[in-house]
């Protein structure tokens, strides 16, 4: 189900944690696994649970609980805007206006491309960095003016 | 201190940290066997307090793993950093990521652990990343593993990579996430000292805690006390967000005058005045700005206030913020961040941010805010952990400060504050230095 390069990916995981708890392993299996399949099914909530050896309800849980894990089809780029008070100051309700004007789709919805997701996000811990965003969990852009959204949704529509 | 001579992205690997001093300290206390009890006394003269928000003395809190225990020891690093305003265990992971290290590798030797972990916020997966690389390094040179510097100490050291849970920011709640599983805070007691990962003796602290450690040890405890005030050990970063023209973290002593710091960060946006400082992260209560204009950034003059330094994190807000408005983001938060654990909590935040929803948004009714208050005594004090008391000290504190809004808000259904005025203070800002 999943690819060999993410199992190894995932054997690296189980080993940073004592031989008898690779279920401390799991929130990584599952961030492993979301990154090749572009979110959670059911079934691979239920793959890495075995592979890891613990029931599938409590990798359910711990998939339902973290809020980066996608337990619905996300666009091909899923962008994470903070729109908390420190980034509010800054422009951050603003810039995730201006990304639904430009993509015409408000918060938790896909372009009918099913090129983009947009979401709100919570605090990332980068407040002197607002207006500040995330592309795909994973990497985070900073001080995002208009100029600079335009910039990055027309590299991103290339992907 | 901990980002001194750090240039950004540039200088953060081994061979700089060790350029700018590091590892000596931990090279010196392995070379030397220092007494474990010489270590946790230097740490508690210098007066070093927990650096995550609770202001905990670190010594003293070192002091309580049972070192005699025979079984395994864990350390844990929070660097889950997700409190509204708060900015600065990034940059200290992604611009001098040794220092924890090193900071963690000596608290290790202090307390007898043999393994460790660096819990780090989910949405900063970059940094992770980089600690990644730092431990690899700092491995391969003989700092962390098996018989450090050919000693028979050994510590071993991995970094566990959260997913979006502010509440995992909670050190019962980390262990619970560390160990694979939803993060819900653990009844206390047993604290983690006795009962921690795995139900083995834990010490957690801070990142900016840990890093606080090396210079300690070369500086000794008594420097670094004075760097800061009687009570108040050493420098402390503030990471300044909000109507500021330069955000961004300052690293300045305890018992800088507030009026100093936010100097430091340029001022005040287009001049504009200051209407109010939360000066500890969202969840340390609101002062209003002229209050703050005579206090000192340090634990006992922000508490004399009615606040508290929490972790530093200092959100400015100019004439041009609905208070009612700014109060409806942070309680939205709460309650989506809520880990639905306790009833108080769970129901009591949803609570709180419909009732002050509903008066910003014109729906507000005459007993709106007797409601609030209610309903936040009825949270304090009755849940597991301290994300009930979190959400209600805004609340409380801006009905306090501001209450003449909330009324206006109520009786009027609209904002004392222009909508356009509200527009225009919260426009797009980038300082030209970024």
């Amino acid at each position: 189900m999943l690819s060999q390069e993410s199992l190894q990916q995932i054997d690296r995981e189980i080993a940073k944690y004592p031989p008898d708890q690779k279920q401390s392993a799991a929130m990584a299996a599952l961030r492993i696994a979301q990154v090749e399949k572009g979110w959670l099914p059911n079934e691979l909530i239920e793959f890495v649970a075995r592979y890891l050896g613990m029931a599938p309800i409590a990798a359910f849980e711990v998939a339902s609980f973290y809020n980066m894990y996608d337990l619905e089809p996300v666009g091909r780029h899923k962008i994470t805007v903070c729109t908390n008070l420190p980034c509010a100051l800054s422009g951050g309700v603003h810039a995730a206006d201006y990304i639904k004007h430009k993509l015409g789709i408000d918060f938790n919805e896909t372009t009918p491309d099913g090129k983009f997701t947009l979401k709100e996000g919570e605090c990332m811990g980068a407040c002197g960095d607002a207006p500040v965003l995330l592309v795909n969990n994973h990497h985070m852009c900073s001080w995002m003016t208009t100029e600079k959204i335009d910039q990055m949704l027309a590299e991103l529509d290339k992907k | 201190m901990i980002l001194a001579g750090c240039d950004g992205d540039r200088t953060w690997r081994l061979q700089d940290y060790v350029a700018r001093g590091g590892y000596s300290a931990l090279k010196k206390i392995v070379a030397d066997k220092v007494a474990q009890d010489a270590i946790i006394a230097e740490l508690k003269t210098s007066v070093l307090r927990g650096r995550g928000g609770a202001g905990f003395p670190t010594g003293l809190k070192w002091s309580f793993m049972p070192r005699s225990f025979p079984g395994d020891k864990y350390l844990a690093c929070n660097s889950d950093e997700g409190e509204p305003g708060t900015f600065k265990d990034r940059d200290i992971l992604r611009y001098n990521p040794h220092s924890v290290i090193e900071g963690m590798a000596i608290a290790a030797y202090a307390m007898g652990a043999a393994r460790g972990y660096n819990y780090i916020h989910g949405e900063i997966f970059e940094v992770y990343a980089r600690f990644e690389e730092a431990l690899a390094e700092a491995r391969e040179a003989g700092l962390i593993g098996q018989n450090i510097l050919g000693s028979d100490f050994s510590f071993e050291l991995f970094a566990h990579h959260g997913y979006g849970a502010y509440i995992c920011g909670e050190e019962t709640a980390l262990l619970e996430s560390i160990e694979g599983k939803k993060g819900q805070p653990r009844f206390k007691p047993p604290f983690p000292a006795s009962y921690g990962l795995y139900g083995k003796p834990t010490t957690i602290n801070n990142t900016e805690t840990f890093a606080s450690v090396p210079f300690i040890m070369n500086m000794g405890g008594e420097a670094f006390l004075n760097l800061g005030k009687p009570n108040n050990g050493g420098m402390k970063l503030f990471s300044v967000s909000g109507h500021v023209n330069r955000p961004g973290n300052y690293e300045i002593p305890l018992g800088t005058p507030f009026a100093e710091l936010l100097e430091m960060a340029g001022g005040m946006r287009g001049g504009r005045k200051i209407k109010a400082v939360i000066p500890g992260g969202s969840s340390s209560p609101v002062v209003p700005g002229s209050t703050m204009m005579d206090c000192t950034m340090d634990y006992d003059s922000i508490s004399k206030a009615g606040s508290m330094l929490g972790s530093g994190a200092v959100i400015v807000m100019d004439e041009t913020t609905c208070m009612v408005k700014a109060l409806e983001r942070l309680s939205y938060f709460y309650f989506e961040e809520s880990c639905g654990q306790c009833t108080p909590c769970r129901e009591g935040t949803g609570w709180l941010y419909r009732v002050v929803h509903r008066i910003e948004h014109g729906l507000g009714r005459p007993d709106d805010l007797d409601l609030l208050n209610s309903v936040t005594t009825n949270i304090m004090g009755r849940t597991i952990c301290a994300l009930g008391d979190a959400a209600s000290m805004p609340v409380q504190s801006f009905v306090k400060h501001f209450g003449s809004e909330f009324e206006y808000h109520i009786e009027n259904k609209k904002c004392l504050v222009p909508p356009e005025v509200q527009y225009a203070g919260s426009q797009i800002y980038v300082s030209p230095s970024c």
